[in-house]
């Protein structure tokens, strides 16, 4: 059965519907990562948005409960060149497209993904949906004008764990992280660490989270505008004034912001496993793993007088150099903007993990 | 950091010929190091013994050597030259071995010149077994359970403790060479013993077999501040069992989870880090089982490899180029993407297009020897094929192929199947046959172990295609930045516009020669570079189409526009579409875009140079024969019959003995030698040619001569006279050959000028002509016209120091010889060997006679002030090492005889010991040249191949004439390969190789460079 991709600009692809009937709007976002593609679907930083998947072939390996990195799907769709739908590859316990389809995620094949990715690329991020091809492109349209906007939106909440959840690590540190949309491959680096990690919900207050009495804090990724969570930040300030809180991806952008800093809306975004990321102060270079739209402004390696006291921007992307991790230098807090847990991706940057650990032990 | 400064002259090694496991991949590497070093204003010394390649043209180099890859000629470049630094990493396993020699003998130290790219305990650490699989358990990580051999004994004691099926693989070996895969008790000793005689060093891996495995390499940078990069995965379709250079592979990796895949990733950063290569690239090999998802390290290489050129091509990062700059001090920061321009190469590749490669084979030169496939790799060239998909990929580079002949695929399923069981050049072609009789994809993963993510897209490769076709570019980043290099593949897509972006400015299109095989080679993409560098000296946009990775020509540096794709009419006619170029050029690859010209002038398309009404009225034999008779010109009588019948009525007529050979061939195919009626029949119930067959008059024992020479129309110039060291009836591709000529007189080279001007202009040639002929005694005559480039450009360009496909393409451009200023003899006061490679080495059971079908893969050069020396050189650089004394061994047919005593007395001259079969001592000891008699093979024990077998032949002079000595001959051939005897099968070659021993023992040849030999006056004796 035939389906389309349209974007806001009016712009349509063509292709085949696969996985699950319907038709679903979103922003249109591309990920050049050649594996993976159930860990990203299955990620809370993708909510609402329509993962084009830049490889030319999709669900050759099948799904797995291993490559889950939460309980669900939260990509709202999958735009892909060519997919297929089998489970007898060796460790798949499911079929791809199946799986799409079991958990009501429509998807399009036979995608040119290499001209939306162009298009992209120059007009910005979109938003856009998948539409069956009986769907008259007059009514696609105005569902796509209907979908609201990633800036300004709010996605935390759509995510985060209703009740607090627990994983018991063996003698390490405790930390209290706050969700706005954890991955399983943090937690597993924190637990096979031995920390114990207390996940609560994104609306906990301060004072609920410092009632945890933890060895520190982890802020972690999430979908969403980190200017719509205004009282977010304000938590994290309350809480650097007692224990070491570091942060990855939106939970970067998080303490940026509780630090002073903005952030603001990348043209398309860094979706991928390939980024160089360096680290200012050693010259090491990481291959990172990345999923976000927004980033921090800032001057890389600068070191500045923030809000909460000295602060270094201590990581860069050497694709475009914009700011990937800050380290302020008062109170112990760090964060990256990339994804030192991989899943999926590369696992150059797995020790930052012990560095954290480090700081909450020595807290 | 930025480039070194202490360092300030740098020498390169080069790989030397090619060899089956060593092709022109190290040609692409070695000439991007060269100029990324120029570039960074360092002098470059690099000495290459291989004319045929592009590093070797004298701008790529401050001095270019071609000389021998021996230590000995190296420590004396080292000598004159002085450079600080030796960058081994780039030329092979040749050049890698070469440095480490001069490391153990002390003489880099002496000379004070430091190894960089990869210090010697990196090299060590990743070529001694030993050491590598120590090295691998230091650093955690699992290593195929293995032992060392040195002998018989210790490798039964692995036999025992591991059992059947073992990997048996000889240390220090070019592709495997001598390994192999024991199934059986008899085949575990038979492979043992090769092996341990293969490896240099006498020593052998004994592997724990992981056949079935998923086989996966990935390409690894390592810069001096540690910082790592993976620039491609490769998965081979074909599972552990098939050497990966006989593999048909994919990029990217299409099968594993990213979690299996990180895994592999962390190893390869790993093993880089344990082996300590310090800066540049390696390639590292895994197995990995499928079900537990087990992984194991095979090997890893601390050097470019074959796999390295593939993996830049296949992702555009350029890895000899960056490893050249990691080499002299930069960081992967700190040089820029050269595709983007805008993002540094401390990146990772990301595609979204699937790669395929293909091997090419050429088991039909090599009758009677196993052609499965193993550890031991027996390709001799590969394509590769961009596709938007696997099946788009997979589709193209089965018509890149370019089979001479199609796989036979009648017979049952059944069959079929056992075919399948063990690998073969032709498994895929059986594969899509029973997927095409509806055989089911479980039984096709029995047999092969292919995993089914592949089965299921060859099932679907009929609707890869559907759509319309559409350009796309090759960027290293999957659209995310965007591309400045153009280096663009096509798609099947929906709907598309192209991302071709051409200029305004006129181009030319360059059809390259696909994969290279035997018979075409690197001197044909040698030819398509200079003609790309010619086109954009004009102004016009160069634009390359290829299909070959091994190449320079398809880098995306050699032209304003790379399109890689299949040589087809069709794959060639799109691209026509949207370059709507000036002109093609169909002359310079070979036989590969020659046969696309009929169709791309009916088209309308339009062709410069000669036009194919000049091809065919060479290649028709009645028209040519005519035109001879018109100029007055000789040529050998022939005949051209339909069938089988008829030839045998004709050959009377043409007289014997004649060569017989089906009318369109490539390199010699299927071309033999009929001394009589019986030899002739025997020819057809053989070969069983289908369509026309010619039969030409042999003209036995005359001098061959080849000519390349240039017409505009009118005007023509010799480039150069070459003569063949052995006598007419030896392939042109495998005879040695000398320039200048060095026993012709002055009027024979006039009469030869002359008939080549005739021809030129009579045939209406536009560029560049290859003439054979043959002189018979005071008599010269025409074999055969080609007017196009030939195997012998570079050659010629490099002995005389004129790039004769460059000024050709200027004419084709519209330029004039007379206003080109060239020399009427650019021969120079040198003289210079080219000497064929031969794979006889790698092909078990094959018969090493050199003969009327072309088997040599590559080709050396050797240049001094005399003959004898330079074809010292040239057996030195093919690596026959002329022995200084001790045996000789003769035996030569009757016609032979009185030729063979000047070899005797030569050979007596300086010390040899002479024996020979009774015969040939006969006719020696007539001329009181003390000789042994010893016997033949049917005289029983202690027979000749017994006296080779033992050690105590050094030099073989063997004649083979007439079916009845071609048995004989053929045992002494196989021994004298075996134990590595210098082999010579021409009177004229033994000559050659006598009086090259006695210029020997004045002393080891002094080495020069080609900027010195073409300088004004050159070198003087």
């Amino acid at each position: 059965m035939s389906a389309y991709v349209l974007l806001e600009d009016g712009t349509r692809f063509d292709g085949e519907a696969v996985g699950a009937h319907g038709s679903v709007t979103g922003e249109v976002v591309f990920t050049t990562g050649m594996s993976g593609y159930q860990e990203s679907m299955t990620d809370p930083s993708f909510a609402r948005q329509l993962i084009t998947f830049t490889t030319a072939h999709v669900g050759n390996y099948g799904v797995s409960e291993a490559a889950m990195e939460s309980d669900r799907i939260h990509a709202a769709g999958a735009i892909m060149r060519s997919a297929v739908d089998y489970d007898d590859a060796p460790g798949a316990e499911q079929g791809w497209l199946s799986w799409l389809r079991a958990n009501g995620v429509p998807g399009i094949a036979g995608v040119d993904t290499r001209a939306l990715v162009r298009h992209i690329r120059s007009a910005g991020a979109l938003r856009g949906g998948i539409f069956a091809g009986d769907v008259p492109e007059r009514e696609a349209r105005e569902r796509v004008h209907a979908e609201p906007s990633m800036v300004g939106r709010d996605l935390a909440r759509e995510v985060t764990t209703p009740e607090p959840r627990i994983f018991e690590g063996d003698g390490g540190p405790r930390i209290v992280a706050l969700d706005t949309g954890i991955k399983r491959s943090i937690i597993r680096n924190f637990t096979e660490r031995g920390a114990t990690l207390e996940i609560l919900p994104c609306t906990s207050t301060a004072e609920e989270l410092l009632a945890r009495d933890p060895d520190g804090f982890f802020l972690v990724p999430g979908p969403g505008d980190p200017a719509a969570l205004d009282s977010i930040v304000e938590t994290i300030r309350t809480l650097l004034t007692s224990k070491p809180v570091f942060g990855i991806c939106l939970g970067h952008q998080l303490l940026s912001r509780a630090a002073g800093l903005e952030t603001y809306k990348l043209p398309f975004g860094h979706r991928g496993a390939n980024h160089p990321v360096k680290d200012l102060r050693t010259g090491r270079i990481a291959i990172t793993s990345q999923n976000h739209g927004f980033a921090v402004a800032g001057v890389p390696g600068e070191i500045i007088d923030s809000e909460l006291g000295a602060a270094q921007l201590t990581h860069v992307n050497l694709y475009d150099n914009t700011i990937e991790g800050i380290r302020l230098l008062d109170v112990p807090a760090g964060c990256v903007q990339y994804h030192p847990e991989a899943g999926p991706g590369p696992n150059d940057s797995l020790d930052l993990f012990d560095e954290f650990l480090g700081a909450f032990s020595a807290a | 950091m930025p480039r070194r400064e202490d360092l300030h002259k740098i020498l390169v090694l080069g790989s030397g010929p090619i060899v089956i496991g060593q092709a022109a991949e190290f040609d692409y590497s070695g000439a991007q190091a060269c100029k990324v070093l120029l570039e960074e204003g360092y002098e470059v010394v690099l000495v290459n013994s291989n004319p045929a390649t592009i590093m070797t043209d004298p701008e790529f180099a401050t001095a270019t050597y071609v000389e021998p890859l021996l230590p000995g000629t190296v420590r004396q470049v080292i000598e004159r030259e002085k450079p600080d630094a030796l960058l081994p990493t780039l030329g092979g396993q040749t050049a890698l071995n070469l440095a480490k020699t001069l490391y153990e003998d002390g003489t880099l130290e002496e000379l004070g010149v430091e190894l960089i790219g990869a210090t010697y305990d990196a090299i060590c650490r990743a070529e001694d077994r030993e050491r590598f699989d120590a090295t691998m358990q230091a650093a955690g990580l699992r290593t195929a359970r293995n032992t060392i051999a040195h002998s018989l004994e210790e490798a039964r004691v692995a036999l025992d403790a591991f059992g059947l099926p073992l990997i048996i693989r000889p240390a220090f070996t070019l592709g495997g060479r001598g390994g192999g895969i024991a199934r059986t008790p008899e085949d575990f000793e038979r492979i043992v013993a090769t092996g341990l005689a293969a490896s240099p060093i006498g020593q052998i891996l004994i592997d724990e077999s992981v056949l079935g495995w998923g086989e996966y390499e990935l390409e690894v940078m390592r810069d001096h501040a540690d910082n790592v990069v993976i620039v491609c995965s490769i998965e081979n379709i074909d599972p552990m069992g098939v050497h990966t250079g006989d593999s048909v592979t994919v990029a990217p990796q299409q099968t594993l989870s990213d979690r299996v895949y990180q895994k592999l990733r962390d190893q390869a950063i790993a093993v880089i880090r344990a082996v300590g290569v310090e800066t540049g690239g390696s390639n590292v090999q895994f197995a990995v089982n499928p079900a537990t998802e087990e992984i194991v390290v095979i090997e890893m290489n601390p050097r470019v490899s074959r796999s390295s050129a593939l993996a830049s091509k296949a992702t555009g990062f350029p890895i000899a180029k960056i490893a050249a700059r990691l080499a002299v001090g930069y960081t992967l920061d700190e040089i820029p993407n050269d595709i983007t321009r805008a993002t540094p190469a401390s990146f990772e590749p990301a595609l979204d297009y699937v790669v395929v490669k293909w091997p090419r084979f050429a088991f039909e030169k090599f009758p009677g020897v196993d052609a499965g496939l193993s550890t031991h790799m027996k390709s001799v060239g590969e394509v590769m094929a961009i596709g938007r998909t696997f099946g788009q990929a997979f589709g193209k580079a089965l018509r890149s192929r370019e089979l001479d002949a199609q796989p036979a695929l009648d017979g049952t399923d059944e069959a079929l199947l056992e075919r399948l069981q063990t690998p073969s050049a032709d498994r895929f072609d059986v594969l899509l046959e029973l997927q095409r009789r509806g055989v089911a994809d479980g039984e096709l993963r029995a047999r092969t172990g292919i995993d089914p993510w592949f089965l299921r897209e060859l099932r679907q490769l009929d609707t890869a295609f559907e759509g319309v076709r559409t350009f796309k570019a090759v960027d290293t980043c999957a659209a995310e930045f965007e591309a400045e290099t153009p280096y663009y593949y096509s798609a099947w897509e929906r709907s598309g516009a192209s991302e071709v972006r051409r200029g305004d400015r006129p181009s030319v299109m360059i059809l390259g020669s696909g994969p290279n095989r035997i018979g075409q080679g690197i001197e044909f993409d040698y030819c398509c570079v200079h003609a790309a560098m010619t086109v954009r000296e004009s102004g016009r946009d160069a634009v390359m189409v290829n299909c070959n990775p091994e190449t320079v020509s398809t880098d995306y540096d050699t032209s304003d526009r790379l399109y890689f794709e299949p040589l087809t009419l069709d794959d060639v006619l799109a691209i026509v579409d949207v370059e709507q170029p000036e002109g093609v050029i169909v002359s310079f690859g070979g036989q590969t875009p020659l046969k696309l010209a009929a169709g791309l002038a009916a088209a309308g398309v339009p062709l410069l140079g000669t036009q194919p009404e000049a091809i065919d009225l060479a290649e028709d034999r009645g028209r040519f024969g005519a035109l001879l008779e018109q100029l007055g010109l000789k040529a050998p009588p022939y005949a051209l019959a339909a069938t089988p019948a008829e030839a045998l009525e004709a050959a009377p007529r043409v007289g014997f003995p004649l060569l017989v050979r089906p009318s369109y061939v490539l390199g010699g195919r299927a071309m033999e030698l009929a001394y009589d009626e019986a030899m002739l029949a025997d020819y057809f119930a053989r070969v069983r040619p289908g369509g026309e067959i010619f039969l030409d008059r042999f003209l036995e024992n005359a001098i061959e001569v080849d000519v390349d020479a240039i017409c505009d129309g009118e005007d023509v110039w010799i480039g150069g006279i070459m003569q063949h060291v052995e006598e007419a009836g030896i392939h042109s591709g495998d005879s040695a050959c000398v320039l200048p000529p060095h026993s012709l007189g002055v009027e024979m080279l006039d009469e030869i000028r002359e008939a080549t001007r005739a021809l030129a202009l009579a045939l209406g040639v536009v560029g560049l002509m290859n003439v054979q002929y043959g002189v018979y005694g005071e008599d010269l005559y025409v074999i055969e016209a080609n007017p196009r480039a030939s195997r012998t450009v570079p050659f010629v360009s490099k002995a005389t120091g004129q790039p004769l496909a460059k000024i050709a393409c200027r004419v084709m451009l519209g330029e004039k010889l007379a206003a080109l200023g060239l020399p009427d003899d650019p021969a120079g006061n040198h003289v210079s060997v080219k000497e064929a490679v031969m794979p006889f080495d790698r092909f078990a059971g094959t018969d090493a006679l050199l003969g009327p079908e072309m088997r040599s893969t590559g080709e050396v050069m050797g240049v001094a002030v005399d003959f004898p020396t330079a074809f010292a050189k040239a057996q030195a650089a093919v690596g026959t090492r002329l022995p200084a004394g001790g045996t000789a061994f003769l035996t030569v047919t009757d016609s032979d005889k009185p030729a063979v005593m000047g070899i005797a007395a030569q050979l007596h001259d300086v010390g040899f010991r002479i024996v020979a079969t009774r015969g040939t001592a006969a006719a020696i000891k007539r001329m009181g040249i003390p000789v042994e008699a010893i016997n033949k093979i049917q005289d029983g024990r202690n027979n000749v191949v017994d006296w080779i077998e033992r050690g105590d032949v050094d030099l073989v002079i063997n004649t083979p004439t007439g079916t009845a000595a071609r048995s004989d001959g053929y045992e002494i051939r196989r021994a004298a390969i075996a134990r590595g005897v210098p082999s010579m099968t021409t009177i004229a070659g033994g000559m050659a190789a006598a009086r090259a021993i006695a210029a020997a023992r004045v002393g080891e040849p002094a080495v020069h460079s080609l900027q010195e030999l073409h300088a004004n006056g050159g070198v003087r004796a």
